[in-house]
């Protein structure tokens, strides 16, 4: 097997490859703007590393957000094509996963990232591998009270210390987590089962920015 | 000819999700998934619609234009895509599957100028492009007059819309008359059975010392929505067949007068138009008649490839191919700003090169005017 996982929801653009038993090549960069350039270079620095070429690919796996970023597509648009022209199946993954899959902890807590307009997309954890209800876009004082007591993992919890005063590592996406929990998911079955494996498409939680034009305004000086 | 380069072409700039193949100047596939229905009720294109409909379109579009074609991916010489100018979110999409589609085929990848594909995608309909060509682009995103000496290397601006593009005031006079979005070939419709010489509206910068080549449709937008209006409040049923003719006449007239004095001035004896408004029935009539006066060769592709596509895409990345010009790197960025004057995005190594040409064509360009 050769696992590849993409991720550019967040500010980080991360790559990374699984061999099935252990994480053989990643790379990460932190650059909310340049997700479009930096995204291809690294899936070709990784496979390099690891001795592969893009026909070796088995598996892809891209982070599906939430994230605020027109970046977020970047990576999924990438493994729809791969996923295309390589014939290989492509999974989504929900981006807070891959955070909670990293932070390792075995009690409850919970993950948050910078969703921008001073909100956070956050999502409550029973344990590492098991996220509880669906993800979801608030302000931070808003929830700050549900989550009350609780280490919050992510960069959204270092943004907003008054709300989230436990704030925990990491703070940013790793592909390299992504691919971990994904080669879990896909030994054990147990992502297809439990629905943590998602459709290749981006969790979007906010509408469009678009209004209905009011009618039209009059031009004739009155 | 078997041996003309095979060329995959991606094109996300705006509302379309179009993937097109060529061989040489041959069009093997042309498909097109639109996102315009869901701008309707916005009355113009909203960006983030746009990027979301490219996303889910990309892949079964690229795999519609591969199953139409009937070649395998494998045989591709090239992989081009609209690297700009465009919206920069709805261009990303394009620009992302592009580079992951050429490099797990192993193939170059060409990032390519918008506006220089709209010139380009002639040759697929009318043969090679004489050299140089004259060339009016005008949609809804643009309106220009450039003159290609070499439409992969040396494209340059005469002019451009100093406010509004052509397409934009369809658009909006449609608003005014309340006929939906977009405006362009509801107006055409309706102007047939209307008077153009019903009502004498403003021509823009047509004056002696307007700048020759440039255009301008602010004024005579205003003007139009003031004669509605006035008809309006005096409580008269405005004639939208003749304010639709008369409106269309005057942007019409406004292009094609500048067109053909530009080809003039600059002793070109061919005039290619493309980009949405080519499509317009009264543009294309007018064009022909005052190119064949003056003895200038019209060459308008025919609607379909006038409009957005992947298609005029891939004619460009086949003539970049065919020309033997450098591959874009795997850096490739969207530039929602892309100067005309670079018809591709060279890797960083071919730069340097290609910005010396360029400077010698600008200085050309200077000197003649
Ligand atoms: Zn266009």
């Amino acid at each position: 097997m050769l696992l590849l996982a993409v991720d550019t929801a967040t500010p980080a653009v991360t790559v990374a490859l699984h061999d099935g038993t252990r994480v053989v090549a990643e790379e990460s960069d932190v650059d909310a703007r340049r997700h479009g350039e930096l995204l291809l270079p690294a899936v070709d620095r990784v496979l390099a590393a690891a001795g592969a070429s893009p026909g070796d690919i088995t598996d892809l796996v891209a982070g599906v957000g939430p994230g605020p970023y027109t970046g977020l597509r970047v990576g999924i648009a990438t493994a729809l094509t791969f996923g295309s022209v390589l014939g290989v199946p492509v999974r989504g993954l929900c981006t807070l996963d891959g955070l909670a899959y990293a932070a390792g902890l075995d009690t409850p807590f919970a993950v948050a990232t910078d969703a921008r307009r001073k909100e956070v997309y956050w999502a409550r954890y029973a344990d590492a591998r098991h996220r509880v209800g669906e993800p979801a876009v608030d302000r931070p004082a808003d929830i700050a009270e549900a989550l009350a007591g609780l280490p919050i993992v992510g960069a959204g919890a270092a943004l907003y210390p008054e709300a989230f005063p436990d704030a925990r590592e990491p703070l940013h996406q790793s592909a390299a987590a992504l691919a971990g929990l994904a080669a879990e998911l896909l030994a054990t079955g147990a992502g297809e089962r439990g629905g943590a494996f998602l459709p290749p498409l981006p969790l979007y939680l906010r509408r469009p920015d678009a209004q209905v034009p009011k009618n039209y305004k009059v031009v004739t000086p009155t | 000819m078997a041996d003309e380069p095979l060329v995959l072409g991606i094109e996300t700039s705006c509302d379309e999700t179009g993937v097109g193949i060529v061989r040489g100047t041959t069009l093997l596939a042309d498909a097109i998934a639109s996102s315009v229905d869901e701008h309707a009720r916005f009355g113009g294109v909203v960006p983030e619609v746009a990027s979301r409909a490219h996303l889910e379109a990309m892949v079964p579009t690229i795999e519609r234009a591969l199953a139409t074609a009937g070649i395998s991916a494998r045989d591709l010489d090239g992989v081009a895509v609209t690297a700009g100018p465009g919206l920069a979110g709805a261009l990303l999409v394009g620009v992302s599957a592009a580079k992951a589609y050429a490099y797990a085929l192993g193939k170059p990848l060409y990032g390519v100028n918008h506006l220089a594909s709209h010139i380009c995608v002639d040759q697929l309909e009318h043969g090679p492009l004489p050299e140089p060509t004259m060339a009016l682009l005008v949609s809804g995103g643009h309106s220009s007059l450039l003159l290609a000496p070499d439409i992969t290397s040396d494209v340059r601006p005469l002019g451009a819309t100093i406010d509004d593009a052509a397409g934009e005031a369809f658009d909006k006079i449609a608003r005014v008359l309340h006929l939906g979005f977009p405006g362009g070939p509801v107006i055409d419709r309706l102007a047939r059975e209307g008077d153009p010489a019903a009502i004498a509206f403003p021509r823009g910068l047509t004056g002696p010392r307007d700048a020759p080549y440039d255009f301008s449709f602010s004024g005579l937008k205003t003007s139009v929505a003031r004669w509605i209006e006035a008809k309006r409040n005096a409580g008269e049923d405005v004639p939208v067949r003749d304010v639709a003719a008369s409106f269309q006449e005057a942007v019409v007239d406004v292009l094609t007068r500048k067109a053909v004095r530009a080809c003039r001035d600059e002793g070109v004896d061919h005039l290619m138009i493309g980009g949405g408004v080519a499509a317009n029935s009264r543009l294309r009539a007018m064009a022909e008649e005052r190119c064949s006066r003056a003895g200038i060769t019209l060459r308008v592709p025919r609607p379909g490839l006038c409009t957005d596509n992947g298609a005029m895409v891939a004619a460009l990345g086949a003539e970049m191919v065919a020309r033997g010009r450098s591959a874009s790197a795997w850096e490739l960025s969207a530039d929602s700003s892309l100067p005309v004057t670079d018809p591709h995005v060279p890797a960083h190594d071919a730069v340097h090169a290609h910005a010396h040409a360029h400077a010698a064509a600008h200085a050309a360009g200077a000197a003649r005017r």
